[in-house]
């Protein structure tokens, strides 16, 4: 079968089962779309490069299956650098296909061309630049391959454009072949048994869940670990959803804004079980005051993250899955009371603690989260921005559903929600999905509010507008004498912003308003966006202060 | 912070040392010298890095070198016996009355003289780093016009090779 060199990608895209691009059109990659409503991939066209690789990276996310997004050469590829850069950080599985000027045209400064292989080398796993027609389909399905297996990650595939136009024999590649890319997916057998001895031994031991156990699909073995020998789990932010969140042995999230009993337990824990977590400083702050009593086994699949940032004393290399299979037979049902009462009393003093549990009648964050995790029942994906907004929907959102949280934890990226969120739809239609973010954020990424018109998403937007880019002020008012500098924000009518895109748009200004609004929206059929105007200058607490130990806390100041 | 000697096999792909280039700056690893040439595989290049690290950092460098895609195989050899070489050509001002001064420090060394001129003499060296190291020193007051060195290369003795594992 001869066929061009668009017609080998989206042949070759159907072989690895991608149902859905997200992308925009353009010169170097007009002949990829003229030939791409011959084959069966629906392409949602985004209004920003930026939105198409966190639309893709929010697919993969959702879905565990390797998101794809697609831009011409020049301003188009660079546009996707900030996506591409979150999915690293977050090792989410991609590939992104972007055009490149003609091979004659490389090197010469031609219009749009820009080196995008040199510029994403060090926030991709792997990219190739396709020169030559009869390396395009092997490259692409080498890309997939990279992309989903060992810690997955993006992968840019940069065409060039008369190879995309030039035509050649296809016949299906062979099995992938790369000699300098190994995965150890099985762990030492004689390194899991002595973790076993260390768990069976330990008498304060907790388990720190990281990203790692959702991309390995090792939610049920860490459920059975954690029961059969009463251990309990803290995870890392982007591990949130590894155990329901109302499971009794499930402590939330720790770090900077962890919550307190979970920091503590940290902290006095004498056995740390590290499984895919990379020890990000956002949870460990200083790493010689994090877990000072601990003896710490790290899982991991990746083995540079081991030693990387946080000492270890026992090292298991491979998939947590596999790990956790091996070592579950020999680890002892046990429990520890002592300790599990010591984290409830923990629990207690900080519930006493919690706004929630406050008599007040303001229009407080913290609220709206809580209203929208009862009215889903804690199921809908929720995909949040980055900021004050992140850390709410985090710390009260009790995520019971797998993979039930996307947000852009290593890099932080503000702008992420609405496009992930976009993409996480794409790929579960008939759930539902929730962008939670802040006013700043959504202003990075709101014409993204024509695509989910243009594909009738039935997605659910709730806006917790504070006009301030609120995580900055938060810190210049508690370090930096409060002065809040480049930190006030006007924002637009958001409800009739949203209208005028042709989405059911809601504000509240109220707190009793809060539970009706949500409701309304739930039971649009289509898309809605709510405008929440919270309290303008709410902190996120706990906060643990840059360069101090997570257990020294700053905590909400106790009502008088 | 101690000098660790790398050998790295890599595919020969275009863009793989610019992928090991941007690895150590984005890492802040310190490259003391770097070389890169033909190994005796076709299509496999092979690599000799001087790195400044502890042991973790070490270590590191290494894990983030396997990492690459087209990286194959990465060893320390600090710790095993290997043979080391690095090459220099010193081009030294040379006049009557210091010519035969230097050409017997040139023989001391065993280094060659590979070009006379009227005023200059190159001198080509080949040897462990510190014995370079030395013959620059005594030529330091001749005036040394032009140095090149091109780093360290490093092969572990005894007869198994580098690649034979790969190879497996």
């Amino acid at each position: 079968m001869k066929l061009n060199g668009a017609r080998i990608v989206w042949e070759s895209l159907v072989r690895e089962g991608v149902e859905v691009v997200f992308g925009i059109s353009g010169g170097t990659v007009i002949h990829l779309y003229h030939a791409l409503p011959e084959y069966p991939i629906h392409h949602v066209l985004m209004r920003h490069e930026q939105a198409a690789a966190h639309a893709a990276d929010g697919y993969a996310r959702a879905t565990g299956t390797v998101g794809v997004c697609m831009a011409t050469s020049g301003p188009g590829a660079t546009n996707l650098v900030t996506g591409i850069a979150t999915a690293y950080m977050d090792s989410s599985p991609m590939v992104a296909i972007t055009g490149q000027v003609a091979t004659p045209f490389i090197g010469k400064d031609a219009f749009q061309e820009v080196d995008i292989t040199g510029i994403t080398l060090p926030i991709t796993k792997h990219n190739y630049l396709v020169t030559d027609i009869n390396e395009l389909a092997m490259t692409i399905k080498e890309a997939f391959y990279i992309a989903r297996t060992g810690r997955p990650g993006p992968v840019l595939i940069d065409i060039a454009k008369d190879v995309q136009a030039a035509e050649v024999e296809y016949e299906e590649p062979s099995d992938v072949s790369l000699p300098g890319y190994q995965t150890v997916l099985v762990g030492n057998p004689r390194q899991i048994k002595q973790a076993a001895h260390l768990v069976n031994r330990a008498e304060n031991p907790l388990i720190l869940a990281g990203h790692g156990v959702i991309l390995a699909g090792a939610e049920a073995e860490l459920r059975q670990l954690a029961e059969k020998a009463q251990i309990p789990v803290v995870t890392t932010l982007l591990g949130i959803s590894t155990l329901p969140e109302t499971h009794p042995l499930c402590l939330g999230m720790g770090g900077m804004h962890g919550e307190a009993y979970a920091n503590k337990a940290l902290q006095q824990a004498d056995l740390i079980i590290a499984l895919g977590s990379r020890f990000d400083d956002r949870l460990t702050g200083p790493v010689n005051t994090f877990l000072p009593r601990a003896k710490i086994i790290h899982v991991d699949i990746d083995p540079a993250e081991i030693g990387k940032n946080m000492r270890c004393d026992l090292p298991i290399v491979g998939d947590v899955g596999n790990v956790l299979q091996a070592l579950l037979p020999m680890v002892e049902a046990t429990s520890h009371p002592d300790w599990l009462e010591q984290i409830n009393e923990w629990r207690r003093e900080s519930a006493s603690r919690d706004i929630l549990s406050q008599e007040t009648d303001e229009l407080i964050p913290q609220y709206v989260v809580r209203q929208i995790w009862h009215a889903t029942d804690g199921q809908a994906i929720m995909v949040s921005d980055v900021g004050q907004n992140q850390m709410w929907e985090a710390q009260y959102f009790l995520h019971n559903r797998p993979r039930g949280l996307l947000s852009s934890g290593g890099l932080g990226t503000m702008g992420f929600a609405l496009p992930a969120a976009i993409g996480a739809q794409m790929g579960h239609p008939n759930q539902m999905v929730w962008a939670t973010v802040g006013d700043g954020g959504l202003q990075m990424t709101i014409q993204e509010l024509a695509t989910v018109i243009q594909e009738k998403l039935p997605l659910k937007i709730a806006v917790l507008n504070n006009g301030y880019l609120g995580m900055v002020r938060q810190w210049q008012q508690i370090f930096f004498e409060g002065r809040y500098s480049g930190t006030p924000l006007l924002g637009p009518d958001f409800a009739k912003v949203a209208e005028a895109y042709g989405i059911s748009g809601l504000k509240v200004t109220e707190k009793a308003q809060v539970v009706p609004a949500i409701e309304q929206a739930i039971e649009i059929d289509g898309p809605a966006l709510i405008d929440f105007r919270i309290v303008q200058e709410e902190n996120v607490y706990p906060m643990v202060a840059p360069g101090t130990a997570i257990h020294e806390m700053i905590r909400r100041p106790q009502p008088t | 912070m101690t000098k660790h000697t790398l050998i790295a096999l890599m595919e020969d792909k275009p863009g793989v040392l610019n992928r090991v280039a941007s690895l150590f700056r984005r890492r802040s690893f310190n490259i003391a010298s770097l070389t890169v040439g033909h190994s005796e595989t076709p299509g496999i290049s092979r690599m000799t890095v001087v790195v400044d690290a502890d042991g973790a950092g070490i270590e590191q460098v290494e894990k983030q070198l396997y990492k690459l895609v087209n990286i194959t195989k990465v060893s320390d050899v600090s710790h095993e016996p290997t043979v080391v070489r690095e090459l220099a050509l010193i081009k030294v001002h040379a006049t009557a009355p210091t010519r035969a001064e230097i050409m017997q420090l040139v023989d001391i060394f065993r280094a060659k003289v590979v070009d006379v001129a009227a005023e200059s003499l190159t001198i080509e060296i080949t040897g462990p780093e510190d014995k370079v190291d030395s013959l620059v020193q005594l030529l330091r007051p001749f005036g040394i016009k032009e140095l090149v060195r091109t780093g360290r290369v490093a092969m572990v003795r005894g007869s198994n090779g580098q690649a034979t594992q790969l190879a497996n």
